[in-house]
């Protein structure tokens, strides 16, 4: 039998929506080997998801047409009809998603659904079954399976509900596993057990591995070949190792740069000018074309194909393919090969220096502070204990300086930053801005502290009012907050702030449906920035954002701190984006800071167990 | 668990009270005794002393809540309040104003006749309703679902009116198959219950399908039917099986609320259809102007919306695991 599992073939998915045929999937190709991890990488909408579901052909709804071959072992799968297509699915290829909260169902017990693929593919009997799955479940490290297999999914954690999907995907001994972000809901020190699982399971099973994701880092430690998505296609298609110490094309090159960390410090981090084309209107000829900073003239009029590079001196051999006219021999020796731009793009630049000298004052000390959350039982609702969410952290925040509070998800962080802002009342401890104690504040008081300690959430989807235009949200908090002010004033505040974030005052008489995920994080920003604060909280501000929109955020947020010495506490779970922007961090577990002290002494010095445990987990990019 | 249902049930006390001296202020202080007396004695030719005979004879000559003029216990218990209201929370619900009987013993024995149609009705409406929202729910974005819904959306919008006169004139006077109008007793009553059953389950079925349509559509959009899918199972495995158990706990918020209701029957079907059920009992009171009649009636409703919200919680922890009380 050959060692080769998938073959896909030109795969085309287009959707027919209001707008025009939407290109999801543009002609991908690529081949994936028994016992490997083939990784998908891109940013959202670039098509990696449908290709996945293309695959394992779950895209049948109506208005959808897909084109192309993939075989699976040889035979090709996707012209069968739809009662063999079923046995395929689940039972030679399965597919493991992004939620784990929500991808078991909620209703039944665990050893209820894995059981179901097992009678249904293997013609197994209940006991059988049963014995299967438990089997199973121990396999994927479960230390009590039989219990494991009669309990609820709402009863496990995340990771273990992952778990269990893994489980229930491989129960079947499929020949291809199909893993969608498996890992990006998860914590990082779940992360690398999820995927330490995986790939054990991948070689004593000989399971081919496609792994879907957006994290270029975790791709880089578990993948064998790496395929770069954009704009429906593959640009470029590389052994894992080749590809991250040689990228090629000017994407690959742009996103890796976008990546915050700790070599990029004092730095503004690179971005890519413009945004990813809709897919129902993609550009003629390269895709990436206008917004590429290598473009030459013909670029955007011809569309270069897939091939493995001839030009450069060191030659790589035949196995780095990359789709871009720089590397076309005929192209580069023709007269449309003059470059459009001149290359202002060698290394990124500095920031400029600081207006103040930072770190000389204390603007937010917190000491002891406490939250705890009542628990209730019992006939007449008793308070019978206390949830001890911020147990006793203390913190000092100093002036156009950046405090990160990093933890997993649980920790009492984004407790902790509520309450700092008394938008929770503390259990106990003190809150001093600027000398004031702020806890014991009535609510006018408190008023006037607010305009200078503000928030930006992480959510930029649901954290904005979608019935209000967005000069109307940004007014809304200088009205409240500063009612000194006038009409005219405050518009003109409004525009001054849109004009800072870089929206324009275009923006103003719009809707936050109107904007994509980065412009509404600016907007919530702008709404920040409008009371003219001097502290503002940003709660995992850039975590739901794409590496090369969250380098834009993360860019504004540098300039923003340097023009106007605003401290910020940056609350995060991404450590990456700790050491590229923090001057302290301080590390939260179980509601108690366990380690704090500057980003470099606690990153290459750290000290307490849970730290190091924390460092070691996160997946590592070469330098 | 039992704990739960303890703490519920004490929760409805104070509720029931609030409710009873509602009632009350309702029936006694917005519509005085004197007003009812007048009403019941015809509006014209009423002499002051006929009103107060009236109200000595039924009980109406004391002051609403608090009395003056008595002493100790007296001051609360020598009321109207006390006498005709509060006896409701131990469903001593007294007698009728107008012909003297005793109402609790009515209500006991027309109840039968308000189940005899609500429960069937009850029943073939969850079976008729989720199985046609179903089929539509597994036909969703093809014509015949488009056809489904657009009859669904005449069926609700056409009068129930219609129907129960279109009913009595197709199926009891043109065909002649059944009775137009009437009740009997024991299992003679079945040839006289057959009409107004159907009649209220086409009245129901277009609101029914359409609500239970769109909560297995939104069941069938979530991630848990997707991961069904990839495991290889059919679509009406992943409707009947995946979907169903889930989307039974939105439905049943909308349907055990209305179990207790089976008994309190329908004003129009059986006043409309002369069955002696305590929807006609409530129409005819109405119509007579028998206070004491409507207010035990709007006491008991009461009471039964209070029940139905308790069994709708504690039905929930039979169909979703995540929900346990403490």
């Amino acid at each position: 039998m050959s060692s080769q599992v998938l073959e896909v073939k030109n795969l085309k998915t287009y959707f027919k929506t209001g707008e025009g045929l939407a290109r999801a999937v543009d002609g991908v190709s690529f081949k994936i080997e028994r016992s490997s991890t083939f990784a998908l990488v891109g940013e959202s909408g670039c098509g990696k998801s449908v290709t996945a579901l293309s695959i394992i052909q779950l895209l049948s709804a109506s208005g959808v047409e897909t084109h192309g071959d993939i075989f699976l072992n040889g035979s090709e799968i996707s012209n069968l009809p739809e009662a063999e297509k079923r046995h395929i699915r689940g039972n030679r290829i399965s597919m493991i998603f992004q939620e784990p909260m929500t991808s078991l169902n909620p209703v039944f017990t665990i050893g209820n659904q894995i059981t179901e693929a097992l009678t249904l593919h293997q013609g197994l009997n209940k006991a059988e079954a049963k014995n299967a799955a438990i089997s199973m479940l121990s396999q994927v490290k479960f230390t009590d399976p039989e219990a494991i297999f009669n309990d609820y999914p709402h009863r496990l954690s995340g990771g273990m509900r992952q778990r269990v999907m893994i489980a229930m995907a491989l129960c079947c001994k499929p020949d291809l596993l199909i893993a969608d972000e498996p890992t990006t809901a998860l914590d990082v020190t779940i992360q690398k057990d999820i995927m330490g699982l995986m790939n054990e399971l991948k070689s004593e099973l000989g399971t081919a591995v496609l792994l879907i994701t957006h994290n270029l880092a975790l791709v880089y430690n578990n993948a064998d070949t790496v395929g770069v998505m954009y704009a429906g296609r593959l640009v470029e298609l590389a052994p894992a190792r080749l590809l991250f110490s040689n990228p090629q094309h000017p994407y690959t090159i742009k996103l890796m740069r976008s990546i915050p960390g700790a070599a990029r410090r004092g730095h503004l981090l690179d971005t890519i000018k413009g945004a990813v084309p809709a897919a129902t209107s993609y550009p003629k000829g390269c895709r990436f074309s206008g917004r590429c900073p290598r473009e030459m003239e013909g670029c955007a009029a011809t569309e270069p194909a897939l091939t493995t590079k001839k030009s450069t001196a060191n030659d790589y051999g035949s196995k780095q393919f990359v789709a871009c006219h720089l590397y076309d021999l005929a192209f580069m020796s023709g007269a449309k090969a003059r470059p459009l731009r001149a290359a202002a793009d060698g290394e990124s630049k500095a920031l400029p220096t600081k207006a103040a000298a930072p770190g000389s004052e204390t603007i937010v000390k917190i000491s002891n502070l406490k939250t705890w959350y009542p628990i209730r039982k019992g006939i007449f609702k008793k308070i019978r204990g206390y949830v001890r969410a911020v147990d006793g952290i203390d913190l000092t925040v100093r002036s156009g300086q950046t405090l990160a509070l990093v933890g997993e998800s649980g920790c009492g962080k984004t407790s902790a930053g509520k309450t700092i802002l008394q938008l929770i009342k503390p259990a106990g401890g003190s809150v001093c801005f600027r000398g004031q104690e702020i806890t014991a504040m009535g609510t006018r008081e408190l008023k006037q502290i607010r305009a200078k300690m503000q928030i930006i959430f992480q959510d930029p989807y649901s954290s904005l009012n979608p019935r209000l235009m967005v000069k109307d949200i940004i007014e809304e908090g200088i009205r409240s907050l500063l009612p000194g002010l006038n009409k005219v004033e405050r518009q003109r505040r409004v525009a001054e702030v849109l004009d800072l974030v870089g929206l324009g005052p275009k923006a103003m008489s719009r809707y936050p449906h109107e904007f994509s995920g980065g412009q509404r994080q600016r907007i919530g920003i702008a709404r920040a920035l409008a009371v003219r604060p001097e502290f503002i909280i940003c709660d995992e501000a850039v975590s739901a954002l794409d590496v090369s929109v969250q380098a834009q955020i993360l860019n504004l947020l540098k300039i923003i701190q340097d023009k106007f010495g605003i401290s910020y506490l940056f609350i995060t779970h991404d450590l990456g984006v700790v050491e590229y922007i923090a001057d302290e961090v301080a590390v939260m577990y179980n509601g108690k800071i366990v380690e704090r002290g500057a980003v470099e002494d606690i990153f290459n010095r750290p000290t307490h167990e849970y730290t190091k445990k924390l460092l070691s987990a996160v997946p590592a990019l070469p330098e | 668990m039992l704990s739960y249902i303890i703490r519920r049930l004490m929760y409805a006390v104070p509720i029931i009270i609030g409710v009873n001296v509602l009632t009350a202020l309702l029936f006694f202080r917005v519509n005085t005794p004197d007003d009812m007396a007048r009403k019941i004695l015809g509006e014209k030719f009423v002499t002051p002393a006929a009103v107060e005979n009236w109200k000595k004879d039924h009980g109406y000559d004391l002051p609403a809540f608090i009395n003056t003029d008595e002493h100790g216990a007296g001051i609360v218990t020598q009321t109207i309040f006390f006498q005709k209201s509060a006896p409701l929370l131990w469903f001593d619900f007294g007698r009728s104003d107008r012909n003297n009987i005793d109402i609790g013993r009515e209500i006991r024995g027309r109840m039968w006749a308000s189940l005899a149609i609500g429960l069937p009705t009850f029943i073939f409406a969850i079976i008729i309703n989720l199985f046609l929202a179903m089929i539509l729910a597994y036909l969703r974005g093809t014509l015949l679902d488009t056809w489904g819904l657009f009859i669904c959306v005449i069926m609700m919008s056409i009068s129930i009116l219609f129907y129960i006169i279109g009913g009595q004139f197709f199926l009891g006077k043109a065909l002649r198959l059944l009775p137009i109008s009437g009740y009997d007793t024991g299992l003679h009553s079945i040839k006289f219950l057959i009409l107004p059953v159907i009649v209220a389950l086409i009245g129901s079925t277009g609101a029914g399908v359409r609500f239970y349509r769109t909560v297995f559509l939104e069941e069938t959009g979530r991630d848990y039917i997707r991961t069904a899918r990839a495991k290889g199972l059919g679509e009406s495995r992943v409707l009947f099986k995946h979907a169903l158990k889930n989307a039974m706990i939105p439905v049943l918020t909308n349907v055990v609320v209305s179990i207790p209701f089976l008994f309190y029957g329908s004003l129009i079907m059986e006043s409309f259809f002369s069955i002696p059920g305590l929807g006609s009992f409530t129409i005819d009171a109405i119509q007579a102007q028998d206070f004491a009649i409507v207010r035990s009636m709007v006491y008991l409703g009461s009471i039964l919306y209070i029940i139905g919200l308790i069994l709708t919680d504690i039905s929930y922890t039979l169909v979703d695991p995540r929900v346990v009380f403490d």
